[in-house]
């Protein structure tokens, strides 16, 4: 326990450091306010933008920033979905892997494209490495681009006033993949190199086995490894909170995460951007208390939730201590981490919408499977996805700030702009539209037979595989029970429905009030304006947040995980 | 207006496609071969002039003069690099208790009595573990020696010597690379042999 909270700490002294400075970068970069030291880059910058004929200096209203989002995803979508079922006769296929299934590629392009990196395919069998180059490494950066881009033209709409202007999204997608995004993945995929992870082109190794295996069944004398440019993409999919892994067994695998701590480093790379990017908003709205605020709620929850799920771990599973078996927890997990570096990792991947794993979520505790589970359903805003977390976060303060308007009777504002009915519609679409989606689908999922047939797992643990697929889908996490059955058409097309839904219509409602905000007037603070920094605030808003996220799944929970535990404890199975 | 976004957005896609798509994997690959070119290329271990497997990844072993693994679930044969992924079985399962028990049964028809620390009976996450605990290490010790014929001093002291223990003291976990003594157990046996054959 000393040793966790050890580790818990400098985790977190190093992020709080770091985070600023990446966060004051980043608002600068997107302010147009280029560094010196960045000319080269910016030159590159200016060119690309003449080469391909991109309007830069030309701002965009809300719908016109939306329609380019919408349509770049769309070509990224399209591309992706062709590669992925033709990529048997595209290069770099050295170990003839064959084509994907429209279903399975269908459910893969838009996992990747909504940054959720739901993966119903398994890495090293299912795609080659032209697939994971170019098309799922490519939509880490772009999704985790689009997100960063959808935030900064929300921040806008406070800073303006009085226009329909919230900047140009092709500027401020290829700032954060010029300025952020690459620069950061080549810093990490060096360094996550120098731990053991693999980068190469070369064919699959057949090794001939050290000891010949031998028993009354089988006899096996080689095994094949698979080799792979894992680095690169492994950078990426932490740093922009994607989560696909390049193998099936994703963080775990030892060629992705081989040592204690290449582990930490990795689940730092995936809260360094959400974190940073509370910051960038305190600096773009020259209010630095707004974004130490929103870092310290989310902080405050992360570690409660953090320290709960090492300690239901820590306790383990009553059924195998009586068998004879000491400890527990290793089950699942890699022994390499320590039981500290799963559950830090565990919880970091799922308060973000990263869903990379380190640890197999299915054979969790019923109570340290239900911690993930609920950091998601609180809609990844605490640190969240890159860009969504921050958008989502904001929604919610709005939320909360409107409750407590309607109680002690003042008008609802925030930094200096009215909360009226649209901001009002926006939030609450953003703030509810995962929780439905992951309920309905999953209602639907328990009463059909092509839903009930995929689960490995029986009992409330059964429920548990489903709801926590739906709920992972609808906030784009994409860890996984991964038990479940998910390869099959019903669950291919009914997750990619709910990722598609919690993905593009909360990034609609964050551009509808980001265009609405900025044709307000600035309203200075009066004796009626609630504090948004202040401690008191600070709670009421982590109350909502858990009253709003965690209510809403309160009946399901209790038929899946928690009655699980209390019948873990009897002794029952199933 | 649409027509605009979508020559726009194709431009954009294309600078990116070959900017991360084909450029960024490739310079990476570059330097990796250049600064780590053993770590970038699966930490392989030769033996005899062959690859006989990576230092990061499990083999199916069940030959008592070695040391074992945890127990691994991939498809087909145990340790499969292939199809990586743990058992994902739930806490109530009863396929779990009963791959428990058979596990115990195995340990104990080789006289190694519990508790068993939890890597001994629990498959890991990835299934392709390379490291046990310690603990586990030393409870294997006695059958090692037993079946192989080395002394069981030379056994400990071998577990000793290859010990990774936590990083700083404070990450991670203290564990030893079976690859890595097992290696020693083969060579120690080929020398025994040679010996004999003379």
């Amino acid at each position: 326990m000393i040793n966790f909270i050890i580790q818990l700490s400098l985790f977190f002294i190093i992020l709080s450091l770091i985070s600023q400075f990446l966060g004051k970068y980043m608002a600068n970069v997107f302010e147009g306010n280029i560094y010196g030291w960045l000319k080269p880059l910016h030159t590159l910058e200016g060119f690309v933008y003449k080469i391909f004929k991109i309007e830069a200096s030309k701002e965009m209203s809300w719908i016109d920033y939306l329609i380019g989002v919408l349509v770049f995803n769309a070509i990224g979508f399209l591309v992706l979905f062709l590669t992925l079922i033709f990529q048997a006769y595209l290069p770099l296929n050295q170990y003839h892997i064959k084509n994907m299934s429209w279903d399975l590629a269908l459910n893969t392009a838009v996992s990747f494209v909504t940054n959720t990196n739901w993966q119903a395919y398994s890495g090293e069998s299912a795609a080659t490495y032209f697939s994971q180059m170019t098309g799922l490494a490519l939509q880490n950066f772009l999704s985790a681009a689009t997100g960063i881009a959808v935030a900064t033209a929300l921040i806008r709409g406070f800073v303006r006033k009085t226009t329909i202007y919230i900047g140009n999204f092709y500027v401020d997608f290829t700032r954060s993949i010029l300025y952020v995004l690459l620069p950061l993945s080549i810093i990490a995929s060096l360094i996550l190199i120098s731990q053991g992870i693999i980068q190469n082109f070369s064919s699959y190794i057949k090794a001939d086995l050290l000891i010949p295996f031998k028993d009354s069944i089988k006899e096996i004398t080689n095994q094949i490894i698979p080799m792979g440019p894992v680095a690169s993409q492994e950078a990426i999919k932490l740093l922009g909170t994607n989560g696909g892994g390049f193998f099936n067994a994703n963080s775990a695998h030892p060629f992705e995460n081989p040592t204690a701590f290449s582990n930490l480093f990795e689940a730092f790379l995936i809260i360094l951007i959400p974190a940073s990017l509370f910051f960038t908003f305190g600096y773009m709205v020259k209010d630095k208390r707004q974004g130490w605020f929103l870092y310290i709620v989310s902080l405050v929850i992360l570690i409660s939730f953090m320290v709960i799920q090492y300690y239901y771990e820590l306790k383990g599973n009553p059924i195998l201590k009586h068998l004879g078996v000491k400890n527990t927890y290793p089950i699942g997990k890699e022994l390499r981490f320590g039981l500290s570096g799963s559950s830090i990792f565990t919880t970091i991947t799922t308060t973000t919408s990263c869903g990379a794993v380190n640890t197999m979520h299915d054979s969790l505790t019923p109570i340290g499977g239900l911690i993930p589970m609920s950091l998601m359903a609180l809609g990844e805003i605490i640190f969240g996805g890159v860009g969504s977390g921050l958008y989502g976060m904001i929604s919610m303060v709005i939320v909360a700030v409107f409750i407590a308007g309607l109680m002690i009777g003042r008008t609802p504002e925030y930094l200096n702009k009215k909360i009226e009915a649209k901001e009002m519609w926006s939030s609450v679409i953003i703030t509810l539209i995962a929780g439905i989606t992951a309920l309905l689908l999953s209602a639907m999922a328990l009463i059909t037979k092509s839903g009930i047939s995929s689960i490995e797992n029986p009992g409330p643990h059964g429920l548990s595989e489903i709801l926590y697929a739906y709920i992972s889908a609808a906030n784009n996490n994409g860890s996984a029970f991964g038990g479940l059955n998910a390869n099959t058409v019903f669950y291919n097309i009914t997750t990619a429905l709910a990722m598609l839904i919690g993905r593009f219509f909360p990034i609609g409602a964050v551009l509808y009030m980001a265009g609405s905000l900025a044709n307000k007037k600035l309203i200075p603070p009066s004796a009626g304006t609630l504090p948004t920094h202040t401690p008191v605030f600070g709670i009421w808003l982590a109350f909502i947040i858990l009253i709003v996220g965690l209510l809403t799944f309160l009946p399901a929970f209790s038929l899946g995980p928690i009655l699980e535990q209390m019948l873990m404890l009897k002794g029952v199975l199933f | 207006m649409i027509l605009k976004h979508i020559r726009q957005s194709l431009m954009m896609f294309i600078f990116f496609f070959v900017l991360l798509g084909i450029v960024y994997p490739v310079l990476i690959t570059a330097l990796a071969q250049v600064i780590f070119k053993e770590k970038a290329n699966g930490s392989l271990i030769t033996y005899d002039g062959k690859i006989v497997g990576s230092k990061l990844i499990c083999q199916p072993i069940n030959d008592p003069r070695f040391f074992w693994f945890r127990p691994s679930s991939t498809s087909d044969f145990p340790c499969n690099p292939l199809s990586s992924g743990g058992s994902n079985l739930g806490p109530t399962n009863k396929q779990l208790i009963k791959n428990v028990k058979s596990r115990i049964e195995l340990l104990k028809s080789y006289d190694i009595d519990g508790p068993y620390p939890g890597d001994m009976i629990l498959g890991s996450g990835s299934g392709l573990e390379p490291y046990i605990s310690i603990k586990n290490a030393m409870l294997q010790a006695k059958r090692v020696s037993k079946y192989s014929g080395i002394p069981y001093q030379n056994i400990v002291s071998l577990i000793n010597k290859y010990k990774e223990p936590k990083t700083f003291g404070i990450f991670g976990a203290d564990k030893v690379n079976v690859m890595k003594l097992n290696m020693e157990l083969l060579k120690w046996m080929k020398k025994d042999q040679h010996q004999k054959a003379y």
